[in-house]
């Protein structure tokens, strides 16, 4: 049995996980804690956001997430895949910036309307 | 340049975005947000990371993305937005401010809605000792240096205060490249959300020391070492516990402060606890047709709440631009906050208003595991709500039906949380 505070909402769910019991849950107030705990303790995975380069705009930097959550043991690889990369105005919310990040079918997205 | 509108709102950040939102869709023709920066949205343009909008759109968004939907949502609604434009007073409704373009402006407005936000708490408010080298910085100074300006600000961190922002910060500085020693708090709880400690403090190994302070800054130019010490009931830090840390830069997550300088002036009643103003069921301020939302009135943790406070303040300012009078308010019911319950907002309800229900936010001073929300009128209890779990750091809300409050003999009504008591 292990113990995890759920991240998937500000509420901070409890959750205890038994990995005897094929990852069956408790302390889940929701589905998706259900899903979280079962996936935490098998395969972590995380949104993750940072900044791109941006040329022509009024900011310096563009914001982008993944939009989808990628494991965990390929954050600082995803991270690397923007180091370098420069943006030229305008770039819309949702347009892609960087597609298959390190073969997770995830894309690094803008977050932000920048012109 | 018109001068005269339904609503002015002093603030486009979230508060002051979804205030003159709600106050178009409430029938204001003319609505004018003014904001100091070069763009709309406040902090959440510095705020890149994800969790925002779970309550209000259902969907998990970064800052950015909360912020790009109330500026749309404005632009479409018709809302007038002046960036780049200092508010320098506010007396009744004439709104005094100016910026590089036109000089001094004056506005007026039918009601006026002040959502400034809040600052952060420095060095100043905590008395840090030691040397004032360069490399102390407010964690979400260190934010915006970071996220929206491109700049990174050190290479090897200790972070003081457990503060949301602190927490956020230690893992974006950890993913650009620098090592994060430590988060120390001085309190024996984190102030930011569970969520925090673990996505951003677990997942990359940083470690938290609760019940800790700092007792030391050295540098010459630049911060070169910091001791911290381990603190006893007192708060004091207890002399051979000391850990040093050699770092070049310290990080502050050690509160945030509602930035009421306007209101201060304008002779608006404060409340010594929020720091904000004191406000009625509706969000109208002491004085009328002055009406204030979000971090400016008491802090959240979520921006989904400054949101729904938001948009009662501006429908209740686009009501009252139309001439519906706040002194037609019947009885009015004061709430007083009963240890362990610091504070609430609203501080008072003009029954006359109430529709259905009043929504009352506070906050309690411990945390609590099975527990019991009471609220009373003089030794009557008017209704109660179970919850499994309470901390200084999270916001609460109870919902009062109007036919409870009705029930109410005297002026004025506690809100207290007591343990529940061990089922045997």
């Amino acid at each position: 049995m292990k113990e995890l505070i759920c991240i998937v909402c500000p509420r901070g769910c409890h959750l205890k996980v038994d990995e005897e019991r094929e990852f069956a849950v408790t302390g889940n107030a929701c589905a998706r804690g259900q899903e979280y705990g079962r996936m935490e303790l098998q395969n972590p995975v995380r949104v993750l956001t940072s900044i791109v380069e941006i040329k022509g705009a009024q900011g310096r930097c563009c914001p982008v997430k993944t939009d989808k959550p990628i494991p965990k043991k390929e954050i600082f690889r995803a991270m690397e895949a923007l180091r370098g990369l420069t943006l030229q105005a305008p770039v819309m919310t949702g347009d892609v910036v960087y597609r298959d990040i390190c073969g997770t079918g995830a894309s690094w997205r803008a977050t932000k309307d920048m012109s | 340049m018109r001068t005269e509108y339904d609503v002015v709102v002093v603030g486009g950040g979230p508060a002051g975005l979804a205030a003159a939102c709600s106050a178009k869709e409430a029938g204001a023709k003319e609505v004018l947000v003014i904001e100091r920066d070069k763009e709309a949205g406040g902090i959440l343009n510095q705020c890149i990371h994800n969790g925002f909008g779970l309550h209000y759109f259902k969907e998990e968004l970064t800052g950015p993305e909360y912020a790009g939907r109330f500026i749309k949502k404005a632009v479409e609604l018709g809302v007038t937005i002046l960036l780049d434009t200092m508010v320098l007073s506010v007396e009744g409704h004439k709104v005094t401010a100016c910026n590089a373009q036109d000089g001094l402006l004056v506005f007026t407005g039918g009601a006026v809605v002040l959502a400034m936000g809040c600052r952060e708490r420095t060095r100043g408010a905590v008395a840090i000792p030691g040397d004032r080298p360069a490399g102390i910085l407010t964690a979400g100074t260190a934010q915006r240096y970071i996220n929206m300006e491109g700049w990174m600000v050190g290479r090897r961190v200790v972070i003081l205060g457990s503060g949301d922002i602190g927490l956020i910060m230690a893992r974006r500085m950890t993913l650009e490249g620098a090592k994060v020693l430590a988060c120390i708090e001085l309190m024996p709880y984190c102030n930011g959300l569970n969520r925090n400690i673990v996505q951003c403090l677990e997942d990359y190994g940083i470690p938290l020391y609760l019940s800790h302070t700092i007792t030391n800054v050295e540098g010459l130019h630049r911060v070169e070492r910091i001791t911290a010490a381990k603190v006893g009931p007192d708060r004091k830090p207890i002399l051979g516990t000391e850990l040093y840390f050699d770092c070049d830069t310290l990080l502050l997550s050690v509160g945030l402060i509602p930035e009421n300088e306007l209101t201060k002036e304008a002779g608006i009643p404060l409340d010594a606890v929020t720091k904000g103003a004191v406000v009625y069921e509706n969000m109208e301020t002491g004085r009328d047709g002055v009406f204030s939302c979000g971090n400016v009135v008491h802090v959240h943790d979520l921006v989904d709440f400054v949101t729904a406070e938001s948009e009662r303040a501006g429908a209740a300012a686009a009501a009252y631009a139309k001439g519906k009078s706040s002194q037609e308010g019947g009885k009015t019911i004061y709430i007083q906050g009963e240890d362990p319950v610091t504070y609430t907002v609203p501080q008072a309800i003009r029954m006359g208003h109430v529709t259905g229900q009043v929504e009352i936010s506070f906050r309690v001073n411990r945390s609590f595991k099975d527990s019991e929300i009471q609220v009373r009128d003089k030794e009557k209890l008017l209704c109660r709500f179970s919850r499994s779990h309470m901390a200084p750091g999270e916001m609460e809300h109870i919902t009062i039906p109007k036919v409870l409050l009705d029930r109410a003999v005297g002026e004025e009504i506690k809100v207290k949380a007591v343990e529940k008591e061990a089922k045997a």
